[in-house]
C-alpha cells in the first residue's frame, strides 16, 4: 500500500487554462471493427468478448429491437443536433496490445498507463491513489482496475463488466437490464446491443465497501462511439459510493457516446453514485463534441434503501441525462444533486426521474443550472407518486443562473400524484448573478472576475457538499476552466 | 393524424352549409372561413399525444370521435334567474347556442360598445378587421382552426374611458350541439372594463363547446377578465383565450373551472410592450369523472414587463386535473418580473394530479421563478380545529373554503363572489349536505 494521498482527479494547473486540457490523443494502434452496423458487427463485438451464447443472443434481441425503431431518437429534449448516421461510426476500438487480457499490470502497455497518468489517473502500484480503487476504460475495453486483491477481502466484486459476465454470470443475468430494460429507449436499446465495456460492481451483505470505487472512461479513437454498461448492486445492508469520470480528445467532428448505468439497492443498502462528466465540449464555435445520451437509472428494490446521484455536467456538446431512482422499497431515499454548466454552443437537457411505489418514500431534487455564451440548458425532471405510495415526499429546488444575454435557462418540471397523503413541494428560480452580491464583494477589494466565481462556487455549494472531498475540489476547478471567457 | 373520418365528413358538411347561408357576409371573412377549415383538414385534433408535449396528459379522442350536430331551429328559451344567478348589476350580453339573443341581453352602460359579431362586422368593420383573427392564430391549433371556420356570431366589446358597470357575455347550451363561440375585446387606449365571460349548460347531457377569445389591450387599458366555466358534467369544453397587451397596459384574468366533463383551457397572454402587466388567477374544482386542463403560457417578448400567474385546484373523486404552466421570456426582454404558482389539493386516494409549472427564459435580466405543490389537506390543521370542538367534516369545509379563499377574494363583485363561494363547494359531493 502506498501513503501518500494523491486525489483521484485530473492533474491541475495553478492558473487557469482556457483551452480543454484534456483533449490530447494517444497514439496507439487499434483494434477496430468494421464501420457501421448490423448484426456480424453485434456477434463480432460479443465474440471479442469472448461471451457466452445468452448475452449474444441477448445484444441480438436488442438490437434486432432497435432496428425496428427506424433511427428515429427521442425529440422531446430541448436539443437539437443534425441526423446522426449511425452506419457511419465505429462501434467497437480497442488498443491492440490489449487483445490478450493482461494479466497484471506488468502487461499493460505502457503507452496506455502514460495516457492515463496524463489524465492524472496513475494506475501503476507505486503510485496508485490510496482509499479509491479504479477501473480505467479506453474506448471499448478495460485496461486495468487497481486494488482488486483488496476488494475481493471484502467480498466486494469491481471488476469490467466483460469479466463479470464471464466469472459471475448468474449475477449479471439477474440484473442487467432488470432496471433499465433493452426496450426503454432508443439509446438503452442500442447500448443493450453493442455495449463495449463498463464496471460491474457487487457488494455483499452487510459490507460497507472499504474504499472508494472509481471509473475512468476515455474516448479516444476517432470516430467511434462510446457504448458503456455499468451495473451495481448494493446487497442487503451495504453500502458504497461510486465516482466515474470522463474525457475525450479534441475532435472537429461529434462522437456518440450511449451508456447505460443501473444501480440495485435491497433492503437497507445505499449506493452513492458520483459524476463528473467533462466530455469534450466541442470548441468555442460549437464544432465537434460528445453527444452524451445517457440512461442512468437506480432501483430502491429494497426496504429502507437509498440511491443518491450527484452530477457535475461540464462538458459534452449536447447532454441528454436523467439519472433516475424507482423507489420501491417501503421507507426508502432518492437523492439527485446536479450542477449543469453550458458554455459556448453547449446544449444540456438534463434532470432526474423520482417514480414513488412503495409507502414513505422520499426524494430530494437539488439542481442548479448555469447558462453562459450561446448555450442553452435544461432542466427536465418528473416526480411521480403512484397511487400505493402512501406518505410520499418529495422536495425539489432548481435555480438557475443566466451569464450572458444570449444563452437560455428553461425548467420543465413535471408531477404527477396519484395519492392524496403525498406531499410535494417544488420550487424553481432563474436570475443572473446578483449585482448586490457583486458589489458587495468588489467593495472589499475583490475583483469582479473572482466575486463572480466566488458568487457561482456559492450557488452551486449545496450540490458540491455531496461529493465526496476531492471530487469537490476537482468540480469547482473544472466549474471555473468551463467559464473561461464567460465571466469578468 | 388519425381520427374518425366520419366526424370530418360531418364539419364538412356543416361547413360548407354555414358558407353557404352566410353568403352576405362580407368577402375577408368567407375567406378566412374557407382557410382555417382548410387548415383544420390538414392538422385535425391533436389527437397524437405521443412526443406532443402540450397535450401529453389530456386526450380527445373521445371528443375527437363523436359528432355533435349544429344548433338549428328556435332555441328553447332559457330562464336566465335559473341558469345563470350571479349577474346582479351587470350589463349583459347573451348567446344561446351559439347565437345572439335579444331577449336575454340587457341595455348598456355609456361608453361600453357590446354587440353581435354579426352586427359588428359591417358597425365596427375597422376594428373587427384590426383584431379578428389576429391575436389567435389557427395554423398550428386544431381547435382554433376549427372555430375560425365556424366563424359567425360571437360577442364583440370595445371599451372607451373607464366603464363602472360590469358587462356580462353568456353563453348558453341547451341541447346536444356543438357552438364555435367566439369573443373578441378591445380595450381602447387608458380605458378600463371589467368582463364576465360565462358558459353554462341549460340542461344535462354532452355537448361541445369550442370557444376562443380574443382580448387586445391597447396603450394602458385595463381588463379584468373573468372566465367561469360551469357548464354540465357531461360536456365537453376546449377554450383558448389569447390575450394582446400593448404598453403599460394591465390585464387581470380570473379563470374559474367547476364544470364540463372532458375541459382543455388554453391561456395565452403576449406581453408585446414595455410596462405591460399580468396578474392571472385560477381556481379548478373537480370530482367524478372530471378531466380538467389548463394550459397558461406567459409569452415576454418586451422589457419591463410584469406577471404573476397563481392556480389552485381542488381534486376529487375520480378526477383529474392537469396545469401545464409556461413563463417564457424571449431574448431581449430585461428587467422581467414573472413568477407562477401552482398549488393542488387531492380530496381522494383516486383522484390524479399533473402539474407542470415551467420557464423557458433567454434573457439573462431577469426574476422569474414557480412553484408548485401538491398533497392533501394538513392534518395538523384538521387537528387544531377539532381540538377546539369543530366536527371533521365542519372543518374541511372550513379549510377548503379557506383554501379557495386566496383566488376567489380578488372578486370585487360581491354577489359574484358570494355566488362563486358557494358554487365551489357544491361542486364537491362530499360538502353538499355538509354545506
Amino acid at each position: 500500500m502506498v501513503a501518500e494521498k494523491k486525489p483521484p482527479v485530473i492533474s491541475r494547473t495553478s492558473e487557469v487554462e482556457s483551452e480543454y486540457k484534456w483533449g490530447f490523443v494517444t497514439d496507439i494502434e487499434m483494434d477496430m471493427a468494421p464501420k457501421g452496423l448490423n448484426e456480424d458487427i453485434v456477434r463480432l463485438i460479443s465474440r471479442k468478448k469472448n461471451e457466452p451464447e445468452w448475452m449474444t443472443e441477448s445484444r441480438l434481441k436488442a438490437f434486432r429491437y432497435w432496428m425496428t425503431l427506424e433511427y428515429k431518437e427521442p425529440r422531446w429534449a430541448k436539443i437539437s443536433f443534425p441526423p446522426i448516421d449511425y452506419q457511419d461510426a465505429y462501434y467497437y476500438a480497442a488498443p491492440k496490445s490489449q487483445e490478450a487480457a493482461p494479466e497484471s499490470l506488468d502487461d499493460v502497455d505502457p503507452e496506455l498507463i502514460e495516457a492515463f497518468n496524463k489524465l492524472g489517473i496513475p494506475l501503476e502500484e507505486q503510485k496508485k491513489m490510496t482509499g479509491v480503487a479504479v477501473d480505467a476504460i479506453f474506448d471499448s475495453v478495460s485496461v486495468a482496475t487497481t486494488f482488486q486483491k483488496q476488494l475481493e477481502e471484502a467480498g466486494v466484486i469491481f471488476c469490467p463488466i466483460s469479466e463479470a459476465i464471464e466469472k459471475h454470470p448468474e449475477l449479471v443475468r439477474k440484473y442487467m437490464g432488470s432496471v433499465v430494460p433493452y426496450t426503454d429507449n432508443f439509446f438503452a436499446t442500442l447500448n443493450a446491443a453493442v455495449f463495449s465495456d463498463g464496471t460491474f460492481c457487487y457488494v455483499p451483505p452487510g459490507v460497507k465497501c472499504p474504499m472508494e470505487l472509481m471509473t475512468y472512461f476515455r474516448i479516444n479513437a476517432e470516430g467511434t462511439g462510446q457504448f458503456e454498461r455499468t451495473l451495481i448492486i448494493a446487497d442487503k445492508g451495504s453500502y458504497v459510493s461510486y465516482l466515474e469520470g470522463c474525457t475525450a480528445p479534441m475532435r472537429k467532428t461529434n462522437q456518440l457516446h450511449a451508456a447505460v448505468v443501473e444501480l440495485i439497492a435491497l433492503d437497507d443498502a445505499e449506493i452513492k453514485y458520483s459524476t463528473l462528466q467533462n466530455w469534450y465540449p466541442g470548441d468555442k464555435d460549437g464544432n465537434g463534441g460528445v453527444y452524451n445520451f445517457v440512461t442512468k437509472r437506480g432501483k430502491c428494490a429494497g426496504r429502507n434503501s437509498k440511491i443518491s446521484w450527484t452530477q457535475v455536467e461540464t462538458g459534452s456538446a449536447i447532454t441528454w441525462k436523467y439519472p433516475s431512482v424507482i423507489l420501491q422499497g417501503d421507507n426508502s431515499v432518492g437523492e439527485f444533486y446536479s450542477v449543469a454548466l453550458v458554455n459556448n454552443y453547449q446544449q444540456a437537457d438534463t434532470g432526474t426521474k423520482m417514480i414513488h411505489l412503495g409507502k414513505n418514500t422520499k426524494s430530494t431534487i437539488i439542481a442548479k443550472g448555469i447558462s453562459a455564451g450561446k448555450a442553452q440548458g435544461t432542466y427536465r425532471g418528473l416526480v411521480r407518486i403512484m397511487p400505493g405510495a402512501e406518505n410520499a415526499r418529495n422536495f425539489t429546488r432548481c435555480d438557475s443562473l443566466l451569464i450572458g444575454s444570449e444563452c437560455g435557462a428553461h425548467t420543465v418540471p413535471y408531477i404527477e400524484v396519484r395519492n392524496p397523503t403525498a406531499h410535494l413541494e417544488h420550487e424553481a428560480t432563474t436570475s443572473r448573478v446578483s449585482d448586490e452580491q457583486l458589489f458587495y464583494l468588489m467593495q472589499r477589494g475583490i475583483n469582479e472576475e473572482d466575486a463572480q466565481y466566488m458568487i457561482i462556487n456559492g450557488f452551486c455549494k449545496t450540490v458540491f457538499n455531496e461529493l465526496p472531498f476531492e471530487f469537490a475540489m476537482e468540480a469547482s476547478q473544472l466549474l471555473k476552466v468551463s467559464l473561461e471567457g464567460a465571466v469578468g | 393524424m388519425t381520427q374518425a373520418v366520419a366526424t370530418h365528413e360531418q364539419y364538412e358538411a356543416d361547413f360548407r352549409k354555414l358558407q353557404e347561408s352566410r353568403s352576405s357576409d362580407p368577402g375577408w371573412l368567407k375567406d378566412l372561413r374557407n382557410a382555417a377549415f382548410g387548415r383544420f383538414q390538414e392538422i385535425g385534433f391533436p389527437v397524437a399525444r405521443k412526443g406532443n408535449e402540450l397535450w401529453k396528459y389530456t386526450d380527445v379522442r373521445p371528443l375527437a370521435a363523436e359528432t355533435f350536430p349544429q344548433p338549428a331551429g328556435v332555441p328553447a328559451s332559457v330562464d336566465a334567474a335559473q341558469v345563470f344567478p350571479f349577474d346582479d348589476g351587470m350589463a349583459r350580453v347573451a348567446f344561446v347556442d351559439g347565437r345572439f339573443s335579444q331577449e336575454l341581453s340587457t341595455p348598456l352602460p355609456d361608453g361600453l360598445v357590446a354587440m353581435s359579431l354579426a352586427q359588428a362586422y359591417t358597425e365596427h368593420s375597422d376594428d373587427v378587421q384590426r383584431h379578428l383573427s389576429q391575436h389567435a392564430p389557427y395554423a398550428d391549433e386544431g381547435f382554433t382552426a376549427l372555430n375560425t371556420a365556424f366563424l359567425a356570431d360571437g360577442a364583440f366589446v370595445l371599451s372607451e374611458g373607464a366603464v363602472q358597470t360590469p358587462l356580462h357575455i353568456v353563453y348558453v347550451t341547451t341541447g346536444r350541439v356543438v357552438t364555435h363561440p367566439r369573443t373578441l375585446i378591445v380595450g381602447r387606449p387608458t380605458s378600463e372594463l371589467s368582463v364576465v365571460e360565462s358558459y353554462v349548460s341549460a340542461t344535462g347531457g354532452k355537448h361541445f363547446t369550442n370557444s376562443v377569445t380574443e382580448v387586445a389591450l391597447e396603450e394602458g387599458a385595463q381588463v379584468t377578465h373573468r372566465r367561469l366555466l360551469i357548464e354540465n358534467q357531461e360536456a365537453y369544453h376546449v377554450a383558448t383565450t389569447r390575450v394582446h397587451q400593448s404598453r403599460d397596459s394591465v390585464y387581470r384574468s380570473l379563470v374559474y373551472e367547476a364544470g364540463g366533463g372532458l375541459v382543455r383551457n388554453d391561456l395565452t397572454v403576449l406581453l408585446d410592450a414595455e410596462g405591460a402587466e399580468a396578474h392571472l388567477k385560477g381556481l379548478y374544482v373537480t370530482a367524478g369523472k372530471q378531466h380538467v386542463d389548463n394550459n397558461v403560457n406567459i409569452d415576454h417578448a418586451k422589457p419591463h414587463g410584469y406577471s404573476r400567474l397563481y392556480y389552485k385546484g381542488i381534486v376529487d373523486e375520480q378526477s383529474k386535473a392537469v396545469f401545464g404552466g409556461l413563463v417564457l421570456v424571449r431574448p431581449g426582454a430585461d428587467k422581467t418580473d414573472a413568477y407562477q404558482e401552482d398549488k393542488n389539493l387531492i380530496l381522494s386516494h383516486e383522484a390524479e394530479v399533473d402539474s407542470k409549472p415551467a420557464l423557458e427564459i433567454y434573457a439573462d435580466d431577469v426574476k422569474a421563478g414557480h412553484g408548485a405543490t401538491a398533497g392533501a389537506i394538513a392534518d395538523e390543521a384538521l387537528f387544531y380545529m377539532q381540538s377546539r370542538g369543530i366536527d371533521p367534516e365542519q372543518a374541511m369545509l372550513f379549510l377548503v373554503r379557506g383554501f379557495v379563499s386566496e383566488i376567489l377574494d380578488s372578486v370585487t363583485i360581491e354577489p359574484l363572489r358570494e355566488w362563486l363561494v358557494e358554487r365551489t363547494t357544491q361542486a364537491l359531493p362530499r360538502f353538499r349536505e355538509a354545506a
